[in-house]
Order: structure tokens, then sequence, then C-alpha cells
């Protein structure tokens, strides 16, 4: 569960207040606003990386609020998806196992698992530079979701992918969701990805957030992500 | 908007009209001066600078001769020279990489109150001439807490600050440090604050995020401080001769060398060692160009 209660996040001198929403357990929630309301903010808060001056931050049945980014259990997938260039996408997908101490037959054994279910395996043992943009999106999810988080955040994964591969990430996010059971909080500006994702919508407006919910009786749109996925 | 408006709006539109006419003196083809001039100047300009460089190592090679280089090699003054030079160069080299890399990290990804007035206090050693540095060294180690620093030193190693090898190291460090934390901020400025961010919520603590993953990312800007720190250091010779005097086997360093040959009118041997440093430059600038240009991230 990703719940928010009247949470007031400070950064520099951009300030949200008064935000609440609650994803159950397990399920997608999409966060939609125009590009500078706070989104992004909002998310790192979540993550831990902003101040959060008010309020109450709970994952799953822990109250994180004060708690430092390492011990929320979390995955965060940034916009720029920020690989480390030194690193092979094998490495990255151990890092955090690696800090967590895992024995080595352990964190390989977990590492080809991940390459299995991303469709990485044929570029473990390469380096960031030269990955295209699907593959990259599929190592910074691999790298967030490799020490089992609860809650995956997601930057707007799917800007700068051309249809072909927004389309494959779109389906890769709805496997993870299902067969990981993770609860997924997603920023992007695109409704389409909104209708195909989302089991909850939340729209961020002037500061405010306020939950959008989905119209079953509206037109089906031509989505650039294909079908919704019930 | 009010009559006289729009009829001056009427009126531009008709200039408008009228000058896409192919009678219109606008509508000539477009003609372009020729860049001869611009790649010319750019050229002598460039070019008299560069003259200048390789006119100076080719006069100094010209000066020089391998019976004079030989002579120069084998005095044992000359030799201590070169050893304490490398020495030195090293070791302010290593402690300028420890205090550049923590001093430019905090620069980069901190904002506190009073960071500009820091900045600038960094700035000092690069902006003052370096005899002022020597000079202000001096005074800070004749002072009550410099005398008694000195002490506590001499307590601990056996060896003085002042006119003594740790005064070279001292001196050097001053001025080559400044340069290495230019560097080492540029370096973090220019690694995205992300993939720390990215390691935090991955299970790292601060100091694992930094040496895991930020500090390789800056493997390159690491090596062009340390190259600079260890050129400046080789170079330096101001703060060096009154910080740590000019003494023969003692705190004699390349520079010095130069200095010490010139006074005794010995100009061929001065120019030896000045060919020695500029080859060592150059071997210097050679390695960082090569494993600068190496494509690691690959």
């Amino acid at each position: 569960m990703i719940a928010l209660h009247d949470v007031s996040v400070q950064a520099g001198t951009f300030r949200l207040d008064h935000i609440s929403l609650t994803i159950p357990t397990g399920e997608y929630g999409i966060l939609m606003g125009k590009t500078g309301c706070g989104k992004t903010t909002l998310l790192e808060a979540i993550c831990g990386l902003k101040r959060v001056v008010a309020g109450r931050i709970i994952l799953g049945d822990h109250d994180v609020t004060r708690l430092k980014p390492a011990e929320r259990g979390i995955g965060f997938v940034p916009q720029d998806k920020a690989l480390f260039s030194t690193m092979t996408v094998y490495e990255h997908l151990a890092f955090a196992l690696r800090i967590r101490n895992w024995d080595e037959k352990a964190l390989d054994t977990r590492v080809c698992e991940l390459a299995e279910l991303l469709d990485i395996r044929a570029i473990l043992p390469r380096r960031p530079y030269g990955l295209s943009g699907g593959e990259s999106q599929r190592v910074a999810l691999g790298r967030a979701l490799s020490a089992h988080p609860h809650v995956l955040c997601l930057d707007e994964p799917l800007s700068a992918l051309d249809e072909h591969t927004r389309q494959e990430i779109c389906e890769l996010l709805a496997t993870i969701r299902a067969q990981l059971g993770v609860t997924v909080l997603h920023i992007t500006h695109d409704p389409h990805e909104a209708m195909r994702l989302a089991q909850h919508i939340f729209r961020l407006e002037g500061g405010i957030l306020n939950p959008t919910s989905l119209d079953p009786g509206a037109p089906q749109l031509h989505s650039s992500c294909g079908n919704r996925i019930q | 908007m009010k009559p006289q408006d729009l009829c001056a709006a009427c009126a531009n539109v008709e200039l408008l009209m009228t000058s896409t006419n192919s009678d219109s003196p606008y509508h000539a083809p477009h003609k372009v001066r020729s860049d001869f001039p611009f790649f010319v100047g750019l050229f002598l300009l460039s070019g008299v600078y560069l003259f200048l460089i390789v006119a100076m190592v080719l006069a100094n090679s010209a000066y020089t001769s391998a019976d004079i280089f030989a002579r120069t090699l084998a005095s044992p003054e000359i030799r201590y020279a070169i050893k304490l030079s490398l020495i030195t160069c090293s070791i302010t080299t290593i402690l300028s990489l420890w205090v550049a890399t923590a001093l430019g990290y905090c620069m980069s990804r901190f904002e506190f109150r009073g960071k500009s007035f820091l900045d600038s206090v960094l700035d000092i050693p690069i902006v003052l001439p370096p005899l002022v540095i020597g000079l202000s060294l001096l005074i800070l180690f004749r002072s009550g807490p410099g005398i008694w620093f000195e002490d506590q030193f001499v307590a601990l190693t056996g060896y003085r600050i002042t006119y003594a090898i740790p005064g070279v190291i001292l001196a050097q460090f001053m001025v080559a440090c400044a340069f290495a934390v230019r560097t080492m901020r540029a370096t973090f400025d220019e690694i995205p604050a992300r993939c720390e961010h990215v390691a935090l919520t991955l299970g790292c603590s601060r100091s694992q995020a930094f040496w895991s993953v930020s500090l390789p990312e800056a493997r390159r800007g690491l090596l062009v401080a340390a190259t600079l720190a260890w050129a400046r250091s080789l170079g330096e010779f101001g703060p060096i001769l009154i910080f740590a005097g000019a003494t023969r086997m003692k705190t004699e360093v390349m520079p010095t060398s130069v200095f010490l040959q010139m006074s005794i009118g010995d100009i061929e041997s001065a120019v030896a060692v000045s060919m020695l440093m500029i080859l060592a430059a150059m071997a210097v600038l050679v390695v960082v160009r090569f494993w600068g240009t190496e494509s690691y991230v690959r």
C-alpha cells in the first residue's frame, strides 16, 4: 500500500501542502498533471529524497515518513533512468543485493531471474553506453526491482520511447505488477498510458491532488499503449 | 483598438505586401561575404601563441646538448632535486586529491549559507601571487598557533616544517590543491545527483552511494585533477623559495635548481633542468590524454 496523509513537501521555494492519496497493496496508481506541478517532487518525497515537513507517508504497514530512502523498501526509476555508467547491466541488477550482502550464488540466481523476466539476458555483460531506450528502461526497472521492493515509483518511464518500445514496456509493467504483486505509483502526462495501466488515477493541479475515476463509459481512446489491461 | 492604430496596422500590412513584390530591393538575392578573413584571423591569433610555445621549447633544446644533459644529470645536486621533486609532487598530488574530492563534492552537492564566500576563499590561492602565498605561510608559521603546530609536528615526526621538506610539500599543496578543487567541483557538477539518489533508494548510505556510484563516475575528473595538481607542484617555485628556502641537497626541487644554476651563471645546466621539466610535463600530458580518451565507459 502507498498512503499519504495530509503530506506537505518542501523543495527549495516550491511547496506542496495537504496531499493525501491511497493506493491499495498490489495495485497500480497513476499520477498525472502538467509539467512543473510537483509530480516528481511528490514521488521523490515518497522515496525519501525530498523533505516532508508535515503529514505521514505509509508504505505497506509502516510509517516511513522519517526513514532514510534506503530503509523504505522502494524501487525508484527516475525519468532519466540514471544508469551507472561504470557498471555492467549485471552489476546494475546485483547492486542492491551486494549492498545487502547477499551471497554470490543467491545473487546470481536473482539476477538471472530478473534478466529472464525483463528479457535482458543478452545484454548482461554490457555497460549502459549504447543501450537502446527500451533496453535502458528494462535495466532501470530490473535494478529497482532486484531487492524485492513492496513499492515501485516510476517517473515517466515511457517518455522518449518509440511506439513499439512503449507498447513492450507497457506490457512489461503490467506483467510486473501482476507477477510480483508490487504496488506501483507511475507518473505520466499521457492519458492513454493512464487508461492502459491504471487502477487509480490522481491528478495534481494547482497544488491540489484529486482522484480521477476511470470512466468505463468513455469512448475507447486510440491508445499509444494499446488496449487497457484488465 | 483605436481607429488611428487600425490605420497604422493597415499601412504596415501594405508595406509588407509591397516588400514581397519582386521589384522590391528586399527581394534581391542575398550575398554572403567570404569566410576567408574570418579563418585568417582565427589562424593568425591561434598561430602566434602556438608558435611562441613551440619556439620556446625548440630554443631550449637548441641551447643544450647531450653532453650538457649528461653532465647535469650526473650532478648529485640535480639528481637530488629531481628525486625530491618527484617525491614531493606525488605526495602533494595524493593530499590534494583527498582534499579536493571532499571539497569539490561538498561545493557541488550541498547548498548552505556562506557558500559564495567559501567559493571565493577557495580561489585565493589561484589569484594570489605565488610569493605572497609563501610569505603568508611563513608568517602563519611564525605566529603563536603556527609555532605550536610545528612543535607538535616535530615531536610527532622528527621533521621541521619551515625550511624543510614538509615545507616544500605544504607550499606545493597550497597552490596545487586549489586547482584540483576547481576540477573536482566541475566534475561532480557534471555527474547527475540522480544516480546517487537512486543508489540511496537501493539501500545505500550516503557514504556507500558516494564510494560506489559517484566516485567511480568521477574517475576522469580525478585523473585530470591529479595531473593538474602534479604539474602545478612540479612548477611551483615562489612559495617554496620563501617558505622552504633554496638549500642545496635539502629543499632543492627542480625549479629551485634552475634558479640556483642561473644564479651561479651556469645557464646550460639551468636549461638542461628546464628541458627535463618540459619532458616530464609532456609525458604527464600524453599519459592523461591517452587514459582520458580511452573509452572506459563502453
